[in-house]
C-alpha cells in the first residue's frame, strides 16, 4: 500500500528525560524514523575533575535518580581498582544486595508506572488504581521492598549515603537485615500477583535480530564487575570497555550512539537473560518458561518480562544474601587504604544494563580523567534501528496511524530509556 | 473532594524537569504505602515522566532541575506565566545543585571534553530563582518526602508553609550520632538548615550542605572552628561548593 504517514512525537510521555520520536513514510517508503534525545547535557566527566576520590560516588550518583547505587558503585570500584583496594568480603556482600534493592525498584517503577498503562490503554497508572487495585498494591509493595532494601543496605533509597570507596561507612543493623527478610518472605505472594498479570497480557511479537551485551562471571547473574561478553561471541577483560562501546555522535542526538559487532547491540535485562540464564535462581527460570521466554530471544518487548523474571530471581539471591550477612561479622566494613595515581574501569549491571565508568587518579587520588558510558546510550543504536523496522512492517500490514504510534512508543518504552542518564 | 470529614480542593499541580537526574520527581512515586493516598491530594494536570497527560491550566508548578540552555529559559518562563504558585523543587532548582560544578571550567573546554565533534549547546547553570521569580522552595539532593507531603498537605489546607530554621546537627545530635569533627572530618552539619532527619551523617558520611543555610547560621564561628582544628582548607572548599548552596558565603576562607 502506497500509503504517507508522520509521526512527531515532542517529549515522549512515559520515560525518563526528553526525547522525540519523528518518522516520515512517503509512497509507501520509509524516508526517516529518528530517535533523538533532546535532553540537556550535564558533563559529569568535566565535574568530577580535580574532584577526590571519596567525594567522586557523591556525585557520580547524581548522574541519575533511578539508578544512583549503579552509578555510585561503578565509580567506587574504577576507583577501588585504579588505587588497588580491596575492599572487604562483607562490604561486597552488601554492595550487592544494595544493587538488588535498586534493581527491583526500577523495574517495578518500569513495569507498573511506565510501561501497564499502555496495555491496559490508560495515560497512566493513576486510573489503575481504581480498575486493578490487586495488581497496582502488588506493584507498589514490590517497589517499596526495592527501596527498602537500598535503604537498610546504603542509608537512603535514592542517592546512597554509606557507599564510599574501600567499603562502606556504616553497616546495616542485623536487626533491620532481619525485618528486611521477613518483609521479602511477606512479599513473594506480590510477585505471584503481577506474574499472573503480565501472563494476561498479549506482549506483541517483533524481532529483529541483534546482538546483547552484558557482564558475566561463570558463577553468579552478574552484578558487579566480570567479563564483558556478547551473544555474538566478544569476550573481552573489564578494562577493555572501549572496544565494546565505540562511541560516536550523531547531530540529532546529544546522547551518543555505540555498537559493537553490528550496527547496534542492546544492553538490559534482555541482554543479561541472554547471558546469563544458566545463572538464574530455578524459580525465575520457571516464570521465564511460562511466558515461553527463553534465551536467545530477539524480541524486545520480552525486556519487560526479563525484568519481571530478574524480580524473582532478586528476591531469592536477596533472601540468601541475607541470610549470609546475618552468619558474619560486620564489623570490618572498609579497608584503609593509600590514595595513588592509576586507572581503571568499573563495570556493574544497573537495571538498564552494563555500566562503565571508567578513573584516572593522580598520585594524591584526584581524579584527572573520566569516562561514563551509560546503558540507554548503548540501546540508542537498537532503538534507532527498531523504530525504523517496526514501523516498516506496521505500515505493511496495514496498521492504523494510531497503531502505528502505540507500536513505537511501545517499542522504545520497553527499553526502559534512561535518558537524563544516558546524557550526563 | 472530603476526606477525614474535610472539604479540600485537591492542588492543580504540574511537574517539570530541567537540567537534573530527576531523582526529585522520583520521590513523588515513593513512600509507596501512602502513595494512594498522597494521590488523592493531587489533580496532577501534567507530569510527564509518569503520565501522558498534558493539560496548561495549573495553579502548582513543580520544578525540578536547573537551567542550562535556551530552550530552558523558555520553557520556564511559560510555565511561570502559567503557574500561580512556582516551587523550586530540590537543590538543582534552589541553588544550581552539583551541575554547577560546571561553571568552574570554561564552558568552550567543557564541551570539547565530552562532544569534540560536535557542536553541543550549554549555557552557565542557574538555579530557577536566577531566571524567574520563585514562590518556595523545597530543599535536598533529593527531596524528603515526607517533608513534600507536608508542605503539599499546607498547600490543600492554605496552612502557612514552614521549614526547619535551626542546623542539621540539631538533628544529628538528637539521634546521638558521634560527630564526624571528633573523627577530624569536616561536616557542614552546623551550618545547614535541617529536614533531612540528619540522613548522611547518621550513615557516618559527612553532610555536603545540600539544604542549603540554616537561618540561624554562624560562618565565622564555623570556619573559626575548622581553622582550630587545622583541617584542610581543600577539603573544605570542595564540600562547601559540591551543590553551589553556599554561594553568598563561599567568598568566606576558612
Ligand atoms: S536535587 Fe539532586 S536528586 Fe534532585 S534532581 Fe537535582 S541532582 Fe537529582
Ligand atoms: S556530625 Fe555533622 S551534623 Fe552531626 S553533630 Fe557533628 S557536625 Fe553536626
Ligand atoms: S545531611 Fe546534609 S547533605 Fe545530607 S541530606 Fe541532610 S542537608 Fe543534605
Ligand atoms: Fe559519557
Amino acid at each position: 500500500m502506497k500509503r504517507d504517514y508522520t509521526l512527531d512525537i515532542h517529549h515522549l510521555t512515559r520515560v525518563e528525560g526528553h526525547a522525540n520520536i519523528n518518522i516520515t513514510v512517503k509512497d509507501g517508503e520509509l524516508i526517516d524514523a529518528r530517535w533523538a534525545i533532546v535532553e540537556t547535557p550535564r558533563f559529569f566527566e568535566v565535574m568530577v575533575k580535580g574532584m577526590s576520590a571519596e567525594r567522586v560516588p557523591f556525585l557520580t550518583s547524581r548522574i541519575c535518580g533511578i539508578c544512583s547505587i549503579s552509578h555510585s558503585l561503578a565509580s567506587i570500584r574504577a576507583l577501588e581498582r585504579a588505587m588497588k583496594i580491596d575492599p572487604p568480603d562483607a562490604a561486597e556482600k552488601i554492595r550487592c544486595l544494595a544493587m538488588h534493592g535498586e534493581t527491583l525498584q526500577s523495574h517495578t517503577l518500569h513495569l507498573f508506572f511506565l510501561i501497564m498503562p499502555d496495555f491496559a490503554n490508560t495515560p497512566s497508572i493513576l486510573p489503575l488504581i481504581h480498575s486493578y487495585p490487586d495488581v497496582v498494591r502488588a506493584g507498589l509493595q514490590l517497589k517499596e521492598l526495592g527501596n527498602e532494601i537500598s535503604l537498610v543496605t546504603t542509608g537512603r533509597c535514592t542517592h546512597p549515603v554509606s557507599l564510599v570507596v574501600g567499603g562502606l561507612s556504616k553497616a546495616p543493623e542485623k536487626q533491620l537485615l532481619l525485618k528486611l527478610r521477613t518483609m521479602i518472605r511477606e512479599r513473594k505472594p506480590a510477585l505471584d500477583t503481577a506474574c499472573a498479570f503480565f501472563r494476561s497480557l498479549t506482549i506483541p511479537l517483533f524481532i529483529r535480530e541483534t546482538e546483547f551485551i552484558s557482564l558475566f562471571n561463570g558463577s553468579s547473574y552478574p552484578s558487579i564487575g566480570g567479563r564483558l561478553i556478547s551473544t555474538d561471541g566478544v569476550d573481552r577483560d573489564e578494562d577493555d570497555y572501549l572496544s565494546m562501546t565505540n562511541e560516536y555522535t550523531r547531530d540529532f542526538s546529544t546522547s551518543k550512539f555505540t555498537k559493537l559487532s553490528r550496527a547496534s547491540s542492546v544492553a538490559g535485562a534482555l541482554a543479561r537473560f541472554n547471558n546469563n540464564y544458566d545463572r538464574l535462581h530455578p524459580k525465575a527460570k520457571e516464570v521465564a518458561a511460562s511466558f515461553g521466554l527463553q534465551p536467545v530471544s530477539h524480541n524486545p518487548f520480552m525486556n519487560n518480562i526479563a525484568q519481571l523474571v530478574e524480580c524473582v530471581h532478586i528476591l531469592e539471591d536477596a533472601e540468601a544474601l541475607i541470610n549470609s550477612l546475618l552468619n558474619m561479622e560486620l564489623r570490618e566494613i572498609k579497608t584503609s587504604y593509600k590514595l595513588q595515581q592509576g586507572s581503571a574501569t568499573g563495570a556493574v549491571e544497573a537495571p538498564r544494563g552494563i555500566l562503565y565508568h571508567h578513573m584516572e587518579t593522580d598520585s594524591e587520588g584526584k581524579v584527572v580523567h573520566a569516562d561514563c558510558v551509560i546503558p540507554t546510550t548503548q540501546n540508542n543504536a537498537n532503538i534507532y534501528y527498531d523504530l525504523q523496522a517496526i514501523t516498516e512492517q506496521a505500515c505493511y500490514a496495514g496498521k492504523s496511524d494510531r497503531e502505528i504510534e502505540k507500536l513505537c512508543e511501545m517499542v522504545v518504552r520497553s527499553y526502559d530509556p534512561c535518558i537524563s542518564c544516558s546524557v550526563h | 473532594m472530603k476526606k477525614q470529614g474535610f472539604t479540600f480542593e485537591k492542588l492543580k499541580i504540574a511537574s517539570f524537569d530541567f537540567t537534573c537526574c530527576e531523582g526529585c520527581q522520583l520521590q513523588l512515586t515513593n513512600k509507596e504505602s501512602t502513595l494512594t493516598d498522597f494521590f488523592e491530594l493531587l489533580d496532577i494536570r501534567t507530569f510527564r515522566e509518569i503520565s501522558s497527560e498534558k493539560y496548561d491550566d495549573y495553579d502548582i508548578a513543580l520544578i525540578e532541575g536547573s537551567i542550562s540552555r535556551q530552550d530552558e529559559v523558555e520553557r520556564l518562563t511559560t510555565i511561570r506565566s502559567q503557574a500561580k504558585t512556582l516551587i523550586a523543587f530540590g537543590t538543582c532548582a534552589c541553588f544550581g545543585g552539583v551541575n554547577s560544578l560546571k561553571n568552574k571550567f570554561p564552558l568552550k573546554e567543557v564541551v570539547a571534553e565530552v562532544y569534540p565533534d560536535m557542536p553541543v549547546e550549554t549555557l552557565l547553570v542557574r538555579k530557577v530563582s536566577d531566571v524567574v521569580k520563585v514562590d518556595l522552595s523545597i530543599h535536598g539532593c533529593p527531596v524528603n518526602k515526607e517533608e513534600v507531603e507536608r508542605i503539599l498537605v499546607n498547600l490543600v489546607t492554605g496552612s502557612q508553609v514552614s521549614l526547619p530554621k535551626y542546623p542539621v546537627c540539631v538533628e544529628c545530635k538528637e539521634l546521638l550520632n558521634t560527630c564526624l569533627f571528633e573523627l577530624g572530618e569536616i561536616c557542614l552539619g552546623p551550618i545547614t538548615r535541617a529536614g533531612c532527619n540528619a540522613v548522611c551523617t547518621t550513615g557516618k558520611t559527612p553532610c555536603l550542605g545540600c539544604r542549603g543555610p540554616s537561618e540561624e547560621i554562624n560562618m565565622p564561628a564555623f570556619l573559626e572552628l575548622i581553622k582550630e582544628r587545622k583541617l584542610s582548607q581543600n577539603d573544605f572548599q570542595e564540600k562547601i561548593t559540591f551543590y553551589n548552596a553556599f554561594e553568598a558565603f563561599t567568598s568566606y576562607e576558612a
